[in-house]
């Protein structure tokens, strides 16, 4: 699906839009707390300093601590008065975790997911199975906002991050497998005993549940996955053999701070990932690790820097913990892409990932 | 030269590789296998185990004797291209750093296992007929037996620094057992080379896989075939304790213990313990790590020190090389920076440095060594006198006789010098001994109707009571 915008209208667009959320973020009509109190502290003022994204770079990194620290309650941005909404909970996280609040974010986020692909992608009105973490986790809810937007319902298995490295931490490398396989066993359940033509889950329990039967067979069509590194050896895998070549594949990279990056639409035989961030809601940049001011060159690696501007939410410049490739804006996106993501500096050292 | 994977016999490019360098300009790329890739082949299992089943025996023991020969004197397919031995040598010596002398060494403990196949078996089942793999069914002395496969797949993760370890699964293919197989990153050749010498000799392809893969990968081939074999120390050991199925080869600690009716003759055993500690340049859990005397430490231990000074770094490709060098120096300095720490802890003395040229840690010929190194503790429990090191490293303790056994801990190989026969039946029931040598034998000597660390043919195949109207 090609874009209607160019990548000079998309930039005027972001621009835009920047000075907007900034307007609302940093109004006392409109903005929270947080970062009212915060602006106190800046060395500028963001309503008349901030004109462009480019401008956003004024902001200091973003410290995620804060997300532990804070009560969220302290983000809800006045306009929202009193209205009810969701704290939600970032993946793996040991000790205090990560949270977010929200509205409709993972509504406008998913219905955007939703529209980039068509009935031949997914199905309208299947049924959709979700297999990965739920609890306290937007895309939880977010599945369920996809699958009932196509005109079906949503399955749910839950599994439980948290505890998988904890297991990990503690060496218990036979109990992990297990609970690996009692996850599985009740996919495979769902599966055999309802009419399921969706799956949302993670690659590697994507890969534990093929093992048990033929996805194909038992009548999925598409297959909408995230959460761990998609080498393109490993995309090739999943789409060669996990799905037989016979089901659409959609990976994506997201979490409960942006929202999901869709993948760039591939040609045949090339397996390298390219997301696109739901830009301008969301802005993903590719930056020198050493000096993140700096964007890196096309084509090379550098760490993935997030700005989140929405009404409901506003942060800027948070260093992912990731890496990757800055791919150039494409038709259907016309804003830079992050290619090949990786763990930041599994390049160079040993780095845990993709417990589940 | 290009290194794909083997995925039951069919080849598989991956594009994830890893590149590492062979010297005078030349580059290995070796084919990553995700882990996935290997549990979905495990899915396709039977098929290799029929194609196995599907040769006697005694066959497939034929095959592998051809192996043997293959193995040692022909050009064998190496990915995209064709090995000679000589090739061989020297690419796993430019990767690994063992010494031309050392690879052939190894060569020959390979082609022994290989071409002695029978005996090997006949050592790990008590000398029943080889038709026991085909039908299961056999008679030991007019008792029938029933052994059952209690696997489908073999998965062994190899190391790089040992390639003769690879003897320990040559004998499930002829067992009729499928193998899968991690190479160590910098030794994908040596079990590259006996798979296609099987497979030139006769065996199917399929019973083959060859995954060079990650941590994860290695972690899959273990747990999800049917039986295991890993390599590694105490944390590898503790790492998969949980798992019945596999089996950890893990430190030697081997030890040679001197009795007090032999002790008087010690400059008889200079030699034997020289080599003991030094041979394939001291990187085996058979290697000599610590040594027992009841009396006559000091003397001993000097004219040890001043053997194991004599040996010195030499280029790779100089026959009289017994040294390795490091092909990650950090590992070399981990070592030597321990070895100097716990030194500083009273009641050591490295008695080597008396006697060699420079430092323990030294740089030549563009690699870095560990020079041999004895070390004189007074108390077994000092952290230096029961530990080994990839090196030709051992301690000397002087202990009496009676209090030995109680602190050898367990021991992969002791080799124990006396004619004592109340000292040598306490060896006979000591829990702690692996394999026992009996008299001055070096502790890297293997006899292969001998098996240590575990048999294999109990590890794969389990005994079934059996009784009634049998057709034998």
């Amino acid at each position: 699906m090609s874009s209607p915008l160019t990548p000079e209208q998309a930039s005027a667009e972001l621009d835009a839009h920047t000075r907007e959320m900034v307007r609302w973020h940093f109004s006392p009509e409109t903005g929270c707390p947080y970062w009212l109190d915060r602006a106190k502290t800046f060395g500028f003022d963001p309503l008349e300093d901030v004109q462009c994204f480019a401008d956003i770079s004024k902001f200091d990194l973003f410290d995620d601590e804060i997300l532990r620290k804070e009560d969220p309650a302290r983000f809800i941005p006045k306009a929202f008065g009193d209205r009810p909404y969701n704290v939600f909970e970032t993946g793996g996280t040991t000790g205090m975790p990560k949270q977010r609040i929200g509205w409709d974010d993972y509504k406008t986020d998913y219905t955007e997911f939703s529209d980039h692909y068509g009935p031949d992608f997914f199905p309208s009105k299947a049924n959709w199975l979700m297999v990965g973490p739920t609890g306290p986790r937007r895309l939880r809810m977010a599945i369920e906002h996809l699958a009932n937007i196509r005109g079906g319902a949503c399955y749910f298995i839950d599994l439980d991050p948290r505890w998988v490295k904890r297991l990990i931490g503690m060496g218990e490398m036979k109990m992990a497998k297990l609970y690996q396989e009692h996850v599985i066993d009740q996919a495979a359940t769902i599966i055999r005993h309802r009419d399921i033509g969706c799956l949302f889950t993670t690659p590697k329990l994507l890969e534990s549940l093929a093992e048990r039967m033929s996805l194909a067979d038992a009548g999925i069509r598409g297959v909408f996955a995230g959460g761990t590194t998609m080498t393109p050896q490993y995309v090739r895998f999943i789409e060669e053999e996990v799905l037989e070549g016979k089901i659409n594949f959609a990976p994506t990279y997201g979490n409960t701070l942006m929202g999901l990056a869709i993948s760039k639409k591939r040609g045949p035989g090339e397996y390298s990932l390219t997301y696109h961030a739901p830009q301008p809601r969301a802005v993903l940049r590719i930056v020198n690790p050493d000096a993140p001011e700096e964007l890196m060159p096309y084509d090379e690696y550098g760490r993935v820097e997030l700005t989140t501007m929405t009404k409901e939410f506003f942060m800027p410049r948070f260093l992912e913990r990731d890496e990757a490739i800055r791919r150039r804006p494409c038709d259907e996106f016309p804003w830079d892409g992050v290619g090949d993501v990786r763990p930041f500096q599994s390049g160079t050292k040993t780095v845990i990932e993709g417990v589940y | 030269m290009n290194i794909p994977i083997l995925r039951l016999g069919q080849t598989y490019e991956s594009y994830d590789q890893v590149e590492l360098d062979l010297g005078g300009g030349e580059t290995l790329v070796t084919h990553t296998a995700n882990p996935g890739l290997i549990r979905r082949d495990l899915l396709r299992i039977a098929e290799a185990k029929a194609a196995l089943d599907a040769i006697p025996a005694d066959t497939l023991a034929s095959y592998c004797e051809q192996a043997a020969e293959l193995f040692l004197h022909a050009e064998l397919p190496c990915g995209d291209a064709t090995q000679s031995p000589r090739q061989y040598i020297e690419s796993l010596s430019a990767l690994t750093r063992l010494p031309h002398s050392l690879v052939r060494m190894n060569m020959g403990k390979i082609h022994a296992a290989m071409s002695q196949v029978r005996t090997v078996i006949n050592g790990l089942t008590r000398n029943l007929p080889l038709e026991i793999f085909d039908r299961g069914l056999a008679s030991l002395t007019d008792l029938a037996v029933n052994y059952y496969p209690a696997t489908t797949s073999l998965g062994v993760s190899l190391p790089s620094n040992a390639p003769a370890v690879n003897s320990l699964w040559i004998p499930a293919p002829v067992m009729k057992i499928p193998v899968l197989l991690k190479p160590g990153r910098e030794d994908p050749f040596t079990p590259l080379r006996i798979v296609q010498a099987m497979i030139q000799a006769g065996f199917p392809k399929e019973a083959f896989g060859f995954y060079p893969t990650t941590h994860e990968g290695g972690d899959t081939i273990l747990t999800c075939c049917g039986r295991g074999i890993a390599f590694g120390n105490d944390t590898t050991l503790k790492k998969y304790a949980a798992f019945p199925s596999i089996s950890v080869h893990g430190t030697g600690r081997s030890k040679i213990l001197i009795g007090e009716d032999m002790i008087g003759r010690w400059p008889e055993f200079l030699d034997v313990i020289v080599q003991s500690i030094s041979a394939n340049g001291g990187r085996s859990c058979i290697n000599t790590s610590a040594i027992l005397v009841p009396s006559h430490r000091d003397e001993l231990a000097d004219a040890i020190a001043r053997r194991l000074a004599e040996i010195k770094p030499l280029a790779r490709d100089d026959e009289q090389a017994l040294l390795c060098g490091f092909a990650n120096p950090a590992m070399a300095d981990g070592i030597d920076d321990l070895i100097t720490s716990q030194l500083k802890e009273p009641g050591a003395e490295d008695l080597t440095a008396r006697h060699r040229d420079g430092e323990r840690k030294v740089g030549a010929f563009d690699q870095t060594y560990l020079q041999p190194t004895l070390v004189s503790c007074s108390d077994p429990e000092h952290p230096l006198a029961n530990t080994e090191f990839m090196f030709p490293y051992a301690s000397i303790v002087e202990i009496p006789q009676k209090d030995m056994l109680e602190n050898i801990g367990q021991t992969l190989v002791v080799s124990a010098f006396t004619e004592d026969p109340d000292f040598i039946q306490q060896l006979l029931l000591s829990p702690d001994i692996e394999r026992l040598n009996l008299g001055p034998y070096p502790t890297n000597r293997v006899q292969w109707e001998q098996p240590h660390e575990g048999n294999l043919f109990e590890f794969l195949y389990h005994r079934r009571a059996i009784q009634g109207d049998l057709v034998t």
